[in-house]
């Protein structure tokens, strides 16, 4: 006698343990493996696009913090960026040197939590998640020292900074970029080679390289699956060409080859940071910008390597005070079009862990 | 998916907790021991000064959020403007510092102190007397290097580092 | 039996005969209240050990506000679950329900009794010892059954039938590493496996003991197998519609288990109250906390497994290595020669080595993915 069977609906909520955020997915299930998955967001949409035009130029970039709340500073660069393409304004050397310097404390922070996160939706009980998050706060306190805040930053201005660097801030971080490649080390034996992370892992989710590039993906989902593509080197912005890094990539495009990445990267992070930190000069920290910003007519699109993927900012000015279209284009929505393909024939336990490893947060889904 | 290396990682996995059992935690018991904020820290609320003010809602036109209210009467014996109110709705304050940068006469502060939870809706709403600055309420350094210079130094968990080399 | 009973440490303390004034009855009083005093305070132990441990090695501390040092956590975890609301579905089976956290808790308590703290000292010295707690320990997984299909909910019926089919396949593995040991020491009494370990059976079957700490962590549902009741899974277990005193009674029946396994791995393989110079109880208690020390340090640092790789780990990795190890103990036994104890530690360690190298490579986990 044939057992019949049907496919069943599963509701995969707006809340549950392992989200990263407010996401929904209904998948259809047969027995255990997935047959169909349609993702639901929106859940956390604030309206930031429209808001922006009613605020002024620098009145945005308190929004801006709020999209990618994790790596505020990098959200912060790619709007400044594109302003300036807009208005033609030319930044300070000193300011460019910092700028570089807090983008790649910003990509460590975040790639932290990213890996933190995603051995935690496998299993590990918060142990690496807990000691990522102490690296992670060295990081932070050198945040609050400059700008005052722990985590919505709002310290890059159009033109530069309005503060400077405050006398401690050098040393100390000249200690954590001697003293973090002992603890990238230190994770990196803790599970890195553990078997059970391997079978879970491995070949699990696998992106192939011709749909990641067809549905535009970016960052270390792109590079994971072994496409050697890098804003900072392909399109080079602020003062990125002076340094020396190498760009990782993975070969299958598994989970396992994007958590590889996200720690090479780090590892990468720490060889920019270093000849930074010589090398950085006096001067003004800002140039001269009015306070009420008009920019002449016309439009800009400038772009960064932000720690998820390729953060844009498209800007429309019609010479009044507020931006007439701010467009933003979010790294995370494009990389979660390709949940479903990577999902289809894995398992419940496959599908979270394979979301936590695309990396996303809700805020520049949803914006 | 074959079950490779042999346990190897799994052993190199345990050396590595077994280690911090013998590390010092880096928590701190939180009411008894506080750890120092920046001198730069953007706090919950707001300080004015109503002698330097001159009622120009510079700070109200900068607000992303419009949390600031300024009314303003015609004083024409001394030829500036009387503020007659000068409210900030605390609940709506994002606590971004646009209005510090924005001021010309360096008459509003932020807040150095961040444990500033009320019990009702209706005390955030806070006007006049009540943003002076005072033994409670100081003022911290943020846009202003004078009074960070001040102010206690910030604890950094990279200190901890420097000490156990 | 190749193993001498070791040198007579009888005169370091004094045994409690079972001939008292009362004769029987006295000695079934006395120790029933031993028994219950023992898990009930161990587990409450072992609740505050897992906690603080775990919370080490994570870098923070652990609960230390109730209590000095906070050892009174356990009590006021007790407390706040005694004062929840008792919620119960009003479709579900309501006897089934009720009696669920019953069933799930006593067959735990009742693998003591054969578990001895001292020379002689346990309640029934029976001669099937090591039989009788297999026998009992299986009951356990039919209280979580009941458990979730008295729920009336879709996924913790799931859960519980996940559990139930992982609890069965590592019951195999588990008794036939069992057998290693009884060939050693030529009983079923667990008394006498312990009278006979001069040297402790670690050494001897190193691994039988893998075996049976692999299977029996995944029988207790501990992590790296604990996906039956893991939080960041989607179905929330089979104890999700249980409130108050009864979830009490299923948290005290999974530490009481992980009490259970860590004793009987204290007396097989550790030489249970053996030792110089303390009194042997205090040798079990400490034994016994070490085991549990070993099992809160590898769920700190391990992820968890899927449920195919679980058992794939249980029919194609651990079963045949059972079977492998009960061939080359019975082979030992018989032809090894006299007065070569260390020599014979030696070989099983190498056998152990070979086995485990060869199996990897040749062992495949679980399916990949499923063409739809």
């Amino acid at each position: 006698m044939v057992l019949k069977t049907e496919p069943f609906v599963l509701n995969i909520g707006p809340v549950h343990p392992s989200t990263h955020g407010v996401f929904r997915m209904r998948a259809t299930l047969d027995g255990e493996v997935i047959v169909d998955l349609e993702p639901v967001f929106g859940y956390l949409h604030r309206g930031i696009e429209k808001l922006a035009e009613e605020r002024t130029y620098t009145g945005v970039i308190p929004l801006t913090d709020r999209l990618d709340y994790l790596a505020s500073m990098s959200n912060n660069l790619a709007y400044v960026l594109a302003v300036e393409k807009l208005a033609d304004i030319a930044v300070p050397e000193r300011a460019q040197y910092i700028r570089v310097i807090l983008a790649e404390l910003q990509r460590l922070a975040s790639h932290l939590i990213a890996v933190g996160s995603f051995l935690n939706d496998c299993g590990a009980f918060f142990t690496p998640f807990l000691y990522m998050f102490r690296e992670r706060e060295k990081i932070i306190d050198l945040f609050e020292m400059l700008s005052g805040q722990r985590l919505l930053y709002n310290y890059m201005r159009v033109g530069g900074f309005n503060q400077d660097l405050p006398d401690e801030f050098l040393p100390a971080l000249r200690i954590l970029v001697k003293s973090m490649p002992g603890y990238v080390d230190e994770y990196d034996r803790l599970l890195a080679e553990n078997e059970i992370l391997l079978a879970r892992a491995k070949g699990v989710g696998i992106l192939p390289r011709d749909l990641a590039i067809s549905i535009g993906a970016s960052g270390p989902v792109l590079r994971a699956s072994g496409v050697k593509w890098d804003i900072r080197k392909a399109d080079p912005y602020s003062i990125y060409d002076r340094f020396e890094f190498d760009i990782p990539t993975g070969t299958v495009g598994d989970c396992y080859d994007r958590y590889r990445v996200r720690i090479e990267e780090m590892r990468q992070s720490l060889r920019i940071l270093k000849p930074a930190l010589e090398q950085i000069p006096g001067g003004p920290v800002k140039s001269p910008v009015p306070h009420y910003l008009h920019p002449p007519a016309g439009e800009a699109y400038a772009r960064i390597e932000a720690p998820k993927g390729e953060l844009g900012f498209y800007l429309v000015s019609d010479t009044s005070i507020a931006p007439y279209r701010c467009h933003i284009r979010a790294p995370s929505l494009i990389n979660l079009t390709a949940l479903r393909d990577m999902a289809i024939g894995w398992k419940i336990q496959d599908l979270i862990i394979i979301f936590g490893s695309i990396d996303i947060t809700m805020g520049e889904v949803d914006r | 998916m074959k079950f490779e290396r042999y346990g190897k990682g799994i052993a190199k996995g345990l050396t590595v907790t077994i280690r911090y059992l013998f590390r010092h935690p880096i928590t701190t018991q939180y009411p008894e021991q506080r750890l120092t904020t920046s001198r730069r820290i953007r706090g919950n609320e707001l300080i004015w000064d109503n002698v330097k003010c001159t009622g120009c809602a510079t700070c109200a036109k900068a607000c992303p959020q419009g949390a600031i209210l300024i009314v303003t009467a015609v004083n024409p014996m001394e030829n500036r403007y009387a503020v007659e109110k000068y409210e900030v709705d605390t609940g709506y304050c994002i606590q971004c510092g646009l209005c510090v940068e924005a001021c010309p006469y360096q008459a509003i502060y932020m807040g150095y102190a961040y444990e500033r939870a009320k019990y009702r809706r209706g005390e955030l709403v806070q006007a006049d007397e009540m943003l002076l600055t005072s033994e409670e309420r100081q003022r911290s350094g943020y846009m202003y290097p004078d009074i960070a210079a001040g102010l206690p130094e910030q604890t950094l968990l990279i200190d901890r580092d420097k000490v156990e080399e | 039996m190749i193993t001498s009973p070791g040198p007579d440490l009888s005169q370091y303390w004094s045994t409690l005969a079972p001939d008292w004034p009362g004769g029987f009855w006295w000695h079934w009083l006395v120790f029933s209240v031993i028994i219950i005093a023992f898990v009930l305070l161990l587990v409450m132990g072992f609740v505050y050990i897992e906690r603080r441990s775990m919370a080490r090695m994570q870098v923070r501390l652990g609960p230390n506000r109730t209590g000095p040092f906070g050892l009174l956590q356990p009590v006021a975890d007790a407390v706040k679950l005694l004062l929840k609301e008792d919620i119960v579905p009003n479709t579900a089976d309501k006897l089934v329900h009720f009696l669920a956290p019953i069933v799930a808790l006593t067959p735990v308590i009742m693998v003591f009794a054969v578990v001895p703290f001292g020379d002689g000292a346990l309640l029934s010295d029976l001669n099937v010892g090591i039989l009788y707690v297999v026998a009992v320990a299986s009951v356990a997984s039919v209280g979580i059954f009941m458990a979730g299909w008295g729920s009336n909910n879709k996924y913790s019926l799931l859960g519980a039938m996940r559990d139930v089919a992982a609890v069965v396949s590592y019951e195999i593995p588990l008794v036939l590493s069992i057998i290693g040991v009884v060939l050693m020491a030529g009983s079923l009494s667990l008394n006498q496996i312990v009278q006979a370990q001069g040297i402790p059976f670690i050494l001897f079957q190193p691994l039988g003991f893998l075996i049976f700490f692999i299977a029996g962590c995944a029988e207790i549902n501990r992590s790296p197998f604990d996906l039956m009741e893991a939080d960041s899974e989607l179905t929330a277990g089979f104890h999700t519609e249980y409130s108050g005193m009864k979830f009490a009674l299923f948290y005290l029946a999974e530490y009481g288990e992980a009490l259970a396994l860590s004793s009987i791995i204290a007396t097989i393989f550790l030489g249970g109250w053996r030792g110089p110079l303390l009194p042997p109880w205090l040798w079990f208690v400490l034994k016994v906390i070490i085991v549990f020390f070993v099992m809160v340090w590898t769920r700190t640092t391990f992820p968890r497994a899927r449920i195919d790789q679980l058992m794939a780990l249980a029919w194609k990795f651990l079963l045949p290595l059972a079977l492998i190890n009960i061939l080359i103990t019975a082979v030992e036994v018989l032809a090894w020669p006299e007065g070569l104890p260390w020599g014979l530690i030696f070989v099983n360690i190498a056998i152990m080595a070979v086995l485990v190298v060869l199996w990897s490579r040749k062992f495949k986990l679980g399916w990949g993915r499923v063409e739809v």
